[in-house]
């Protein structure tokens, strides 16, 4: 399998905290990996690094076979990235806000594109509407469609559905794997909801105060904790029961 | 280096104005109060002028030419606030706009701005003081050219503590260019100061345009020593502050900051 993402021995220190320790994982293309562990695990600072919003303490990072921190910029022209604490200007319409990302990333003709986007994630009706009238689903399947404007190779999501309702979650779910299936879209996602994780993830890696303490498919990882299901392993780990 | 990046960051600026009330009457409120206050101030001291020629040039001219220093500096700073308030940043340094396309789109918003700003600023001290600004002559272009190099300059430098501080540093963006006022010399001759905040006045650009203005409307020519050190002291400012701006970006890239920024 192609290799999109490569991190080796990842390290992160801030004032001597270890905020990630010698992660390691590769992410194959078209493939979904769930990065998991509880709060403070080193999960959005792993996704800041693979931005390049941080830059790393050690280690080796390649995107597209290229090296993250000498082709930061080239990098992002092929990547996006969404979250649930990251929003849009208020003050500007959904179309007016797809617009200017679109000019961001240099995409040409963007009509069809944002239109395409909005239909696809069911929110047409909402293209004149100033993004402040919208609720928080609303604005996360907005920036989700931005996220996805640039037709991005690798897609970084950090909780990307924590503000949407049972059906919306499903939906965009659904979407995301379509998007995987008919572009080969590589995805890095992460959630606190473990039913999502084992849906989602072809592979997870667990974190847990910023080191991997366990990689593998959502079964495989289940049984080597020897628990139920991916919940408990998670409950297991935040309550430190192993 | 990338137009189309330019312009969007400036279309969302564009897009921002347009249908907000608030934020255009932040461009034109203070202007049109300012000039009303020392319009009357100066129609008032005008009657015991006697001494000293031109009084109302004086005033006026340095008032609106302040203003647009001032309007600069926020035409950037403020701009970066607004994307901090709507927690988009990160949305635009995970694009590939760089560092440099983000601070240039970011000085045409505040050349549009303060276009805006001069235009209604110009207007009135005609309409109300029959003050016409272009009695200035050719000069006015090179003032206003220094005044924006240096309203860019300190907007770019507060930008970059921003950045690196976080909200605790966003008073900066309302309050720095008032630090350089006093020295700037922008309503008395440079003279009147004291001996030790002359010197410093030597090395604050603003001072010299204020100097040269007051040059040309005394009718002393085209002040070309006055002219040459602002524009030098600019363009060091200039360098020193968007050099600033990289370093603090490099350091929060490091410290992880930038996705904390406007917590």
């Amino acid at each position: 399998m192609e290799k999109i993402v490569s991190v080796k021995n990842l390290k992160k220190a801030f004032n001597g905290f270890m905020a990630v320790d010698d992660v390691s994982f590769e992410i194959g293309k078209g493939e979904i990996l769930g990065l998991l562990g509880p709060n403070g695990a080193g999960k959005t600072t792993i996704i800041h690094i693979l931005l390049g919003l941080t830059i790393p303490t050690s280690g080796e990072i390649k995107i597209f076979d290229m090296e993250l921190c000498k082709k930061r910029r080239e990098i992002l022209n092929y990547i996006n990235f969404s979250s649930s604490y990251v929003s849009l200007p208020l003050s500007l319409t959904v179309r007016e806000n797809l617009r200017i990302f679109a000019m961001l990333y240099g995409i040409k003709n963007s009509k069809d594109r944002i239109d395409g986007l909005l239909n696809d994630f069911e929110i047409t009706d909402l293209g004149d509407k100033l993004v402040r009238k919208l609720s928080s689903g609303q604005v996360t399947r907005v920036c989700l469609a931005k996220a996805l404007l640039n037709e991005p190779k690798l897609l970084l999501l950090d909780e990307p559905t924590a503000s949407l309702d049972p059906d919306i979650a499903d939906k965009t779910r659904r979407l995301l794997k379509r998007f995987r299936d008919e572009r080969g879209l590589t995805i890095l996602y992460t959630s606190h909801n473990m039913k999502e994780m084992e849906e989602m993830s072809d592979r997870i890696v667990f974190l847990d105060k910023g080191k991997v303490i366990a990689a593998g498919t959502p079964d495989d990882v289940v049984k080597e904790f020897k628990k139920e299901n991916l919940e408990e392993v998670f409950i297991g780990v935040a309550r430190g029961e192993g | 280096m990338s137009v189309h990046r330019i312009q969007a960051i400036f279309l969302r600026q564009l897009f921002l104005y347009k249908r907000s009330i608030p934020r255009l009457m932040g461009v034109l409120y203070w202007p049109v109060l300012d000039l009303v206050l020392w319009g009357f101030i100066t129609i008032y001291l005008n009657q015991y002028r006697g001494t000293l020629p031109a009084f109302v040039s004086f005033f006026l001219g340095a008032l609106i030419l302040w203003d647009l220093l001032f309007r600069a500096q926020q035409g950037i700073s403020i701009s970066f606030l607004e994307d901090i308030w709507s927690r988009n940043l990160l949305n635009l340094f995970v694009s590939p706009i760089s560092v440099s396309e983000y601070v240039i789109s970011l000085m045409f918003v505040s050349l549009i701005k303060i276009i805006l700003t001069a235009s209604v600023s110009i207007f009135l001290a005609w309409l109300f003081y029959s003050f016409n600004i272009f009695i200035i002559g050719v000069s006015l272009l090179p003032l206003v050219l220094n005044l924006l190099l240096l309203g860019w300059a300190i907007g770019i430098f507060t930008t970059a503590l921003i950045l690196r501080f976080g909200s605790q540093a966003e008073v900066l963006a309302w309050g720095v260019a008032f630090l350089f006022q006093p020295v700037s010399a922008v309503f008395y001759p440079v003279s009147v100061l004291p001996y030790p905040i002359q010197v410093l006045a030597m090395w604050v650009p603003s001072s010299h345009v204020f100097e040269g203005m007051r040059t040309v409307v005394s009718g002393g020519g085209f002040p070309v020593k006055e002219l040459t050190w602002a524009l030098s002291l600019n363009l060091f400012y200039l360098l020193f502050a968007t050099l600033f701006f990289f370093r603090m970006f490099k350091a929060v890239r490091v410290k992880g900051l930038l996705g904390k920024i406007g917590e």
